[in-house]
């Protein structure tokens, strides 16, 4: 992190922004260098700099986990996130899962399962699946509803994406699943 | 959100030095209620000081036969980690029913301890609240106060404070290690967070100078007698309507020592000492745990929506006590589960 300069005085003079600081992430296997102000969250960095809309803003609160995206492999709400406080670190959206045209498992399963309507919350969704799959935490499909808790379908997508959920698990645990 | 400045502390002299430079400065960790705060308008730091890459964030033994949980281990961490999961379960059951798994895997064990509540007038920069604005006036005493506390409410504030963890640190009898201006503190969890009095502004003990380091769990963890029962108006990703953490020490049918803590219900973890201590000695016998939920709720004071707090609390306590004897239900999954059994 460095401080790129020292901002512009506003008004009068009689004070000025904070700096801009200088940051390096590693976004869906690509390094990239920024500069950023330290209010900017890693979602609205996302979103609005980088131009990786996939990341969806639900609620902005961390409440509708629309926003889930990886950090370092573990799954995290973008919009409580500032990116500052990232800096170094490896993030994976949802732009980032599939290699080529070939999907990931909880992609396929996705679509398999029928498991969204309107698609809004399914990017938060599915990178949530990746976390908890990492997690290795979820055992039942009770698990996997309690694991998924912070992910919110106003379509009521539920039981398929429980359903996908299972699936990707079921590949993972048969080695079907390369990643 | 306003704008701030924003600094990286570079360890705990130099987070102590930053923080007591500017009364206006906040440290961050996780963020997961700090920046919620700060896009409400509710929370104006001047500048942000984060501490995530200050060397706290280890879980070790104590000198006294425990666990030293680092401030800055995650709430997830934490819970997953496999000497918490074998001695104090009761600590893991308590934070997994809080929250949802990605705040978890953010949340830091300090934040959790350092949370403010989540009374909908506190949040509403609009409404008057003397928490938020000393002075102004409590919008909740007579208004929506349906999740609002009944123990030890003052005229000026009846928040509760939201945290499941704490309820479980509470009961564990932690102890919050701290470093200020000053050098090292401790400080036992039952005088870390306040009531509301006068200074309901005022959620804990901890002065403005000092930073959380860790928090040790004494020797005894009630793994073999405990539970953690949470209930809310959904099964998931909801805070206490009433929540209690037991822990007993048992010896066959008799209670040798009962720990009880409640949350959802006062502006901190609730404990009455007197109340537990009448289970002492005692046999784990139904009638016994009315008497002690009985003691407990004596002092309990409704208001217009959360009076069914009072007797669903008392029943709360009752069931805790028997999972914990039974150890049955409880041992199903390390998950929150509330059954469709009537409480």
């Amino acid at each position: 992190m460095h401080e790129k300069s020292n901002g512009e005085a506003v008004g009068n003079g009689a004070y000025s922004l904070p700096a801009k600081l200088s940051i390096n992430l590693k976004i869906n296997g690509a390094d990239k260098q920024i500069e950023v102000a330290p209010w900017v969250t890693l979602l609205d960095l996302l979103r609005e700099r980088l131009d990786l809309t996939g990341t969806k803003k639900g609620c902005d609160h961390g409440q509708c986990g629309a926003c889930t995206v990886l950090v370092d492999g573990v799954r995290v709400n973008s919009c409580l996130t500032l990116a500052v406080m990232k800096d170094g670190a490896e993030i994976t959206t949802i732009e980032g899962l599939a290699s080529g045209d070939e999907l990931q498992p909880i992609q396929q399963a996705f679509i398999d399962c029928d498991a969204f309507q309107c698609g809004y919350c399914t990017p938060g969704q599915i990178c949530s699946a990746v976390g908890l799959m990492a997690e290795g935490k979820a055992k039942t499909s009770d698990d996997i509803r309690e694991l998924m808790s912070g992910n919110i379908c106003r379509c009521g997508a539920y039981p398929n994406i429980v359903a996908a959920v299972e699936q990707a698990m079921q590949q993972r645990s048969e080695g079907g699943a390369a990643r | 959100m306003n704008n701030f400045s924003y600094a990286r502390a570079t360890d705990v002299a130099n987070a102590v030095s930053e923080i007591s430079a500017d009364n206006a400065a906040k440290f961050i960790a996780g963020g997961t209620n700090l920046i919620d705060l700060m896009k409400e308008n509710v929370a104006r730091p001047s500048r942000l000081v984060d501490i995530n890459r200050l060397p706290l964030n280890k879980i070790e033994e104590n000198d006294e036969g425990g666990l030293r949980l680092g401030a800055l281990c995650t709430n997830a961490e934490t819970a997953y980690h496999a000497e918490v999961e074998k001695r104090y379960p009761l600590l893991s059951k308590a934070i997994l029913a809080g929250a949802s798994p990605q705040l978890r895997n953010m949340a830091t064990n300090g934040g959790n301890l350092l949370q403010r509540t989540r009374c909908y007038y506190f949040y509403d920069v609009a409404t008057p609240c003397n928490k938020r604005e000393p002075g102004t006036g409590c919008s909740a005493i007579e208004g929506f106060n349906r999740m609002h506390a009944i123990f030890g409410t003052s005229e000026h504030c009846i928040a509760v404070h939201p945290s499941d963890m704490c309820i479980a640190l509470a009961a564990l009898e932690a102890i919050v290690n701290v470093t200020g201006e000053t050098g090292e503190q401790t400080i036992d969890f039952e005088d870390f967070h306040r009531l509301p009095g006068n200074t309901p502004n005022i959620d804990t003990n901890l002065h403005g100078d000092e930073i959380i380091t860790s928090i040790d769990l004494p020797a005894k963890g009630f793994a073999q007698n405990h539970a953690y029962l949470k209930l809310r108006d959904r099964t998931s990703y909801a805070f206490a309507l009433v929540s209690v953490a037991v822990g007993l020490e048992m010896d066959g049918d008799s209670i040798i020592e009962a720990r009880l803590a409640l949350g959802g219900v006062a502006h901190r973890p609730w404990r009455n000492l007197e109340a537990e201590k009448l289970l002492n000695g005692k046999t784990a016998t139904k009638e016994n745990f009315q008497t002690v939920a009985e003691a407990i709720f004596k002092d309990a004071k409704g208001f217009e929506h959360n009076s069914f707090k009072i007797e669903l609390g008392k029943r709360a306590v009752v069931r805790a006590l028997r999972q914990a004897v039974e150890m049955k239900r409880n041992n199903d999954s390390q998950f929150h589960r509330t059954s469709t059994e009537p409480v």
